[in-house]
């Protein structure tokens, strides 16, 4: 397949500059993207005629909804995320590709991530010659460029499962205690990383949903741990 | 012994003396005992939290007349016909035998807070070491001209589920074609906010089906209500033109009604009606005013533990209690008795304190798949419960974020259902 990379790049710097500096921390190398797009390409397509495969394809991917590919068998957790209103642009595809699981807990995109920024600044500017418009592209808030990866202090926390009990009560709530998933996700039994991760995403805002961003807001990285800990011992 | 209402009444005065006394631990007579008073989600909740994390170490005894609890979250939407009454009913078995609570069921008719007892209307007396009432609401005598509780057969609230709520949706049911629901909504601040405009959003979609031509009227003393914009979007969007919402601007705010003729009176203007749902104007259930622990219409209570500001061996949760900004939900009722519970653990054990944490989350029903919400996070200040950030849905959201939050409503309802019955 062949990719148009000067026509496109003209177009990407006349957005940049309307637009000014802000947006350079996105402009990566397509070229060099679309060698690291190998590590995707085994279940992603992209460009002209570009099908579905394990994963679905990625043209138009900026600005489109999370999980919106009619006929694509996207998994539960990535179709609630859309319906939740994540739409992708730079920043939520930067964070999704750097991790995850950090974004979608439950994704069926069996992929560890990215974890070199540059590596994910070219992947996205190969990927963003395949959208529409390209000066049209939703942008995150400049300022709101958010690290996905935890700092490994705040990974490495061990709490307090009987704080944890007690803050629990405000989760149990929505969320059972028993495990059930009707309408509401199952939170019990995760591994402890995947939790404090997932409360982190909703913290930083990374993930939509406006009840978890709330509870989250005001839950410290120790609290946060001590869920995490507390729930994961409810079987 | 017998001990009439009069007895436990005079002893406001006296229970001021007892502010300042030592308090008691349950020590002399073996286990430390609470007792509660009533088994709604304020009253279930506490109960249950209780006695699962004192592991024993507290008697728990649940005072509650009904055998079987129909919850008001979701009564609407047996009205609309998207649950069945039996899905909203929760019996208290397991908190029996599973959870050690002795549930008792009668009602409570008085308190002695110099002895800290509880009169039942069985003639029982419990003594408590600490006490925790959640009754719930009442209604204002006379606040709508005409009705009485005598009138509820005619003209059903339907604000207490159960026979009230199946008793409206008959009568919906029965309406002549093209007829005419009305509802008197209630003055704030009363339980639950948006459950009025639910209500007729679930009436409007039972009618659109079984009677589409018929009307709606809402005659409404405040100028606005809880999810406005999102509930006038929904009636356009769904029952366009069925809708008549009065405010007090066209008289919303002086009504009559005349339960035999089935006249509904606006200003004087005097329309009959079919059906006519009258939410009278709330206070604290009865037994808060009978333990003189009120002030006013409702028990003001002290953010940090929900202990009510007159008698701190007494809490109070839910829609009774007046705390500051939460609204008067189950969800409330369900959070602030889980900081009640910690907080009577630690009194009566040496379990520890937590700072208190509060939260709130409604969701209403606009028509299928059409689910909307509000919510909020609140802290405990030395003045009040106050609120600290919240959200709202959006007018204008797509249906498939509508759908979302609707599905999400009915995984809370499970979810509290098991936190309240176990
Ligand atoms: C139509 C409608 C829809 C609603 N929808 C929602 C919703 O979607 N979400 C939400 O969070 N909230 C909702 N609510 C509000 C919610 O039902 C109440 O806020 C909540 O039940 C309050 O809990 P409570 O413990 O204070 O009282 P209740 O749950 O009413 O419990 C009080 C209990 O005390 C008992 N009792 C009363 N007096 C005595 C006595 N003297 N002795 C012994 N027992 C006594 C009663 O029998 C009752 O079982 C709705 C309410 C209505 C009416
Ligand atoms: C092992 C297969 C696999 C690999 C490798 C992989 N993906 Fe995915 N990807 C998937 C699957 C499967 C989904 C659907 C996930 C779901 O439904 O939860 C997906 C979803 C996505 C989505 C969301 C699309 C949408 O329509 O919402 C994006 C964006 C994406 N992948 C980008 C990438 C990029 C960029 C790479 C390489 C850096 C990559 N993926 C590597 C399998 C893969
Ligand atoms: C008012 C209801 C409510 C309360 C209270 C609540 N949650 Fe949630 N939670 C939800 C909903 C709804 C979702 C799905 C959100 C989404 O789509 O992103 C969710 C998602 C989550 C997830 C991610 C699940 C997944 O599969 O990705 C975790 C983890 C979580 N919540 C933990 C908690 C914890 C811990 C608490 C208490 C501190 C809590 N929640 C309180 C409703 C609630």
């Amino acid at each position: 397949m062949k990719v148009p990379v000067t026509a496109m790049l003209g177009l990407a710097f006349g957005a940049l500059s309307g637009a000014g500096a802000a947006l350079a921390a996105y402009v990566g190398d397509p070229e060099r993207g679309a060698e690291i797009f190998r590590k995707c390409a085994s279940c992603h397509a992209v460009g002209e005629g570009a099908k579905n495969k394990v994963g679905p394809h990625l043209n138009g991917v900026f600005g489109r909804r999370a999980g919106s590919i009619d006929g694509f068998r996207y998994s539960k957790a990535l179709r609630r995320m859309g319906d939740d209103g994540l739409i992708w642009n730079g920043e939520t595809l930067d964070a999704y590709i750097e991790n995850p699981k950090a974004l979608v807990s439950k994704t069926r995109m069996n992929f560890r991530g990215l974890k070199e920024h540059d590596d994910r600044e070219d992947v996205l500017a190969y990927l963003r010659q395949f959208s529409d418009d390209p000066q049209n592209i939703p942008e995150a808030e400049p300022t709101a460029v958010h690290e996905v990866d935890l700092p490994p202090e705040v990974l490495a926390l061990r709490g307090d499962p009987a704080y944890g009990e007690y803050l629990a009560g405000e989760c149990v709530t929505c969320h059972q205690a028993g495990g059930s998933d009707e309408g509401i996700p199952s939170i019990t039994g995760w591994p402890e990383e995947d939790f404090v991760i997932a409360l982190h995403a909703y913290k930083r805002k990374l993930r939509p949903h406006p009840v978890m961003q709330m509870i989250t807001s005001r839950l410290s990285d120790e609290e946060i741990a001590a869920l995490a800990a507390y729930f994961n011992g409810l079987e | 012994m017998r001990l009439d209402r009069r007895t436990f009444m005079g002893s406001t005065a006296a229970a001021a003396a007892t502010l300042n006394a030592p308090m008691v631990m349950g020590m002399a007579h073996g286990k430390p005992r609470v007792v509660v008073i009533g088994g709604g989600a304020g009253g279930a909740t506490a109960a249950r939290y209780i006695a699962k994390d004192s592991k024993g170490a507290i008697d728990v005894t649940l005072v509650e007349p009904t055998r079987k609890y129909y919850t008001c979250f979701f009564s609407n939407l047996y009205i609309g016909g998207f649950r069945d009454l039996a899905s909203i009913g929760h019996t208290y078995g397991k908190l029996a035998a599973e959870y050690g609570i002795n549930v008792v069921h009668d009602w409570a008719v008085g308190v002695d807070r110099d002895k800290k007892e509880v009169a039942l209307a069985g003639g029982a007396r419990l003594p408590y070491d600490r006490l925790v009432i959640s009754p719930g609401i009442d209604f204002i005598d006379g606040s709508v001209p005409g009705w009485d509780v005598t009138s509820q057969n005619r003209m059903p609230h339907a604000y207490k589920a159960g026979s009230q709520t199946e008793l409206l949706k008959a009568q919906i049911m029965a309406m002549p074609q093209g007829g005419t629901y009305a509802m008197v909504a209630p003055p704030n601040p009363y339980r639950c906010p948006p459950g009025p405009y639910e209500r007729v959003s679930m009436v409007a979609h039972l009618l659109k089906q079984h009677n589409p031509t018929a009307k709606i009227i809402i005659a409404d003393p405040k100028p606005k209500f809880s999810k406005m914009a999102l509930f006038q979007e929904g009636w356009a969007n769904h029952y366009d033109g069925m809708i008549e919402w009065i405010g007090p601007d066209f008289g919303g705010d002086k009504v009559e009604v005349r339960p035999d003729a089935m006249e509904l009176v606006i200003d004087g203007e005097v329309t009959r009606v079919d059906v006519c749902n009258v939410i009278p104007a709330m206070k604290a259930g009865r037994i808060v005013e009978l333990a003189g622990i009120n002030d006013g219409n409702w028990a003001p209570v002290v953010p940090h533990t929900m202990a009510s500001r007159v008698d701190e061996n007494i809490h109070v949760l839910g829609d009774s209690s007046a705390q500051g900004d939460m609204p008067k939900s189950g969800f409330s009722a369900n959070s602030q008795a889980k900081v009640c519970a910690m907080a009577v653990r630690a009194a009566l054990t040496d379990s520890k304190l937590f700072p208190a944490r509060f939260s709130n989350t409604c969701w209403s029903l606009l028509a299928t798949d059409d689910g909307v919400k509000v919510g909020a996070n609140y802290e405990a200040t030395d003045e009040k419960i106050a609120k600290t950030d919240g959200f709202i849905s959006k007018t204008g959201e797509d249906a498939a974020l509508r759908k979302q939050t609707y599905e999400e409503s009915v995984g809370w309802y499970a979810g509290i259902a098991a936190d309240m019955f176990g």
